[in-house]
């Protein structure tokens, strides 16, 4: 184990050095064809033209459920982890109720650009459904708004209580939005609501039931957001997150209002949350209560955790994997051969690979946590606190 | 949950359990005639007289623990004041109170004739009082530039919009914080601007603090102990470093234990027992004072 271990560590050097050694043009060049890549992904033919073996089996592909779906799923959790890792990767904060502002920023959308929502059929407080476009900045500073309000009183606390509250506000929006007929509609939820715009040159709306231009529109915003994260990351509201979750009363002391950055990070994070909830919306096209689950708070932080904290191609990777191995995983059991159906004691019992995906992958998380607690890709720096805080709490310090 | 405090205090322990360990120490320098290190022989310049800040019956209590009692002193612009008694005599307490960590029980500490209380930590440090902390607290993974430049954004307007977007402001502060964070390390003598503080030896660590601390721009730097643990030739050379932090205009107060620093450093002393100033004066003065050397050595049963 341990020689693997070094081996795998001296292979990661090699390659990190390698990189480094790069001339910035070889970089950019790099990223770009990596960039043009997850571009092709969703295409079949992208894997008929390399040459992969077709047929039933395609090494990367979902063969169970469509891959531009899968990976449109993928893209919008990336941008949910993407969010909750500025809270909790960054500033500290543990936030259990990171879906809340998903649900605001769908909810937005759903009650504004469809002609079914409440506010056109009942109330007639507008005259017809706005565009997708049109109501994705209201849907983006709604959640952000939301962010602000929920973290305004409650960022005084700190630990499990904010844990405990942020947890209560995602359940709140669910259950007024379940309970609610004025104008959420319930567990009926809002149907037709509108798709991004944009026309193909025949005429034909490119953003309908083929799930591939969302895929490519999603993984345009996340790069975008990448940019401005990064640029956050690297700036004086980036130094004020790590000095907070470094010693947050020193950092106060030394002139980081620590309330404020605290609040912006929680409002940055919602923000984008809603921007996710905005995208998702538009392509699924109806939203009811029961979507805003509490796993669903739970997955997306488990996204970050699995990544890696505090790094954003963590939470990259860690938002792709949560979404992505369980819907690969359907397709494994046809791929090896196994059995769909087993009879115990002459009953039948379905144990394909489809249905018994979850149980997999909460063994592959449990494994990774156990064996890389700091995540698959963490940040060195978050991951060398964490060291630090297991060392005191061995020495009872 | 309760904010925690900078400094545990638990004054009552402390009183019993290490007094006893100040003593031989405080025999073995307060007595003897200083040896004052090379350059304390130019006389200070005198200090201006206008008040920088003002401690004014300054009471702070931890439900039975008086940990302050009617403490009673006012700094002066320019000059280097020590602030000086056995351990758990209330002197970080005191510091605690100025920064705004705690708020008196009674009192008032004015800065610039502005009253402190009740302003938040962040505020009065842009007001400028900096401070740095008698155990070390870094930011441990940050590199020691980073950890200045935490301090040299106290007086940075970049928000998140203008770093989104990286407008000019944040290049101009981005560029203006590194280059005077740099500068202010080479001026405290950290060599490895980019290890990690953690990395940093002991002495490293002081003296990056202390860099941290006056890249707020502070009018007003208070040093809790930080000789502490030092050996002779570091204490030297941080005698110099505070004489220079001086004649850059920054007034100083300083809390030290190390007797042949303070008596060469500073232009007065303050000198606290168990909450109470006892004495204040020029170094010859307070050296001489009675009360002090009864503070420090104790006195004997028969006379008291």
């Amino acid at each position: 184990m341990t020689e693997i271990r070094a081996r795998w560590r001296a292979l990661r050097q090699a390659v990190g050095s390698r990189w480094d050694r790069q001339p910035k043009a070889t970089k950019i060049g790099l990223l770009l064809v990596f960039v043009i890549f997850l571009y092709a992904l969703p295409n079949r033919g992208f894997y008929e033209y390399l040459g992969l073996p077709l047929g039933e089996y395609i090494p990367l592909y979902t063969t169970r459920s469509d891959m531009a779906t899968v990976l449109f799923q993928c893209g919008y959790f990336i941008l949910l982890a993407l969010g909750l890792n500025i809270v909790v990767g960054y500033a500290g904060m543990l936030d259990l109720g990171f879906f809340g502002f998903f649900a605001v920023g769908a909810y937005t959308i759903a009650t504004l650009t469809s002609p079914r929502s409440k506010v056109f059929t009942e109330y007639n407080w507008l005259e017809s459904p706005w565009p997708w476009i049109v109501a994705l900045p209201l849907a983006v500073s709604l959640s952000l708004l939301a962010g602000v309000l929920l973290g305004w009183p409650v960022l005084r606390l700190r630990g499990d209580y904010l844990a405990i509250v942020t947890l209560g506000f995602a359940e709140m929006i669910r259950i007024v939005a379940q309970n609610n007929d004025w104008i959420f509609n319930g567990d009926r939820g809002i149907a037709e609501i509108a798709h991004p715009p944009g026309k193909n040159p025949d005429g034909t709306p490119i953003f309908l039931l083929d799930a591939k231009p969302y895929y490519w529109l999603v993984l345009t915003v996340i790069i975008a957001m990448v940019f401005l994260i990064r640029n956050l990351a690297r700036s004086r509201v980036g130094r004020a997150w790590v000095a907070i979750r470094e010693d947050e009363d020193a950092a106060e002391l030394m002139g980081v209002p620590t309330y404020r950055f605290r609040l912006w990070a929680f409002a940055m994070g919602a923000g984008i949350g809603g921007l996710s909830g905005a995208l998702w919306a538009g392509q699924i096209g109806f939203v009811n209560a029961s979507t805003f689950r509490l796993e669903q708070s739970i997955l997306v932080l488990a996204a970050v955790l699995l990544g890696g904290a505090g790094n954003i191609g963590g939470a990259i990777l860690g938002g792709f994997l949560v979404i992505y191995v369980p819907e690969w995983l359907r397709s494994v059991g046809e791929v090896f051969g196994l059995p769909e159906t087993v009879r115990i004691a002459g009953e039948p019992y379905d144990v394909s690979a489809t249905n018994l995906r979850y149980l997999f992958f909460g063994i592959v998380l449990i494994v990774v946590m156990i064996f890389r607690p700091q995540g698959l890709w963490p940040n060195r720096r978050r991951a060398a606190e964490l060291k630090d805080r297991e060392k005191e709490a061995m020495v009872g310090a | 949950m309760p904010e925690s405090p900078i400094e545990p205090q638990d004054a009552s322990e402390r009183d019993v359990t290490s007094e006893r360990d100040a003593a031989p120490d405080a025999r073995a320098t307060v007595g003897v005639p200083p040896d004052p290190p090379e350059g304390a022989s130019v006389p200070h310049p005198t200090p201006g007289r206008t008040p920088l800040l003002e401690v004014d019956d300054v009471t702070l209590r931890f439900g039975g623990v008086v940990a302050l009692d009617k403490v009673n002193f006012t700094l002066y612009e320019g000059e280097i004041l020590g602030l000086i008694g056995p351990n758990g005599a209330g002197k970080t307490t005191c510091f605690n109170a100025m920064t705004g960590v705690y708020t008196p029980t009674s009192g008032e500490i004015r800065f610039k004739g502005q009253k402190l209380s009740g302003r938040k930590r962040y505020k009065i440090t842009k007001m400028g009082i900096a401070r740095t902390f008698q155990n070390i607290r870094l930011f441990p993974e940050m590199t020691a530039l980073e950890n200045v430049m935490v301090g040299a954004d106290a007086h940075h307007k970049t928000s998140v919009p203008s770093a989104l977007l990286r407008l000019p402001r944040y290049w101009q502060e981005e560029r203006s914080g590194r280059e005077r964070s740099r500068e202010l390390l080479d001026f405290v003598g950290v060599r490895r601007h980019d290890e990690a503080a953690r990395n940093l030896s002991y002495g490293e660590q002081r003296r990056l603090e202390i860099a941290r601390a006056l890249a707020t721009q502070p009018t007003l730097l208070c040093l809790d102990e930080p000789a502490a643990g030092f050996n002779p030739t570091e204490k030297d050379s941080l005698l110099q470093l505070i004489r220079d932090i001086r004649d850059t205009g920054v007034t100083v107060l300083l809390i030290e234990h190390d007797m042949r620093l303070v008596m060469g450093v500073t232009d007065r002393i303050v000198v606290l027992e168990f909450g109470k100033k006892i004495a204040e004066g020029s170094p010859a003065q307070v050296r001489e004072d009675p009360k002090v050397i009864a503070a420090y050595l104790g006195v004997p049963a028969d006379a008291a």
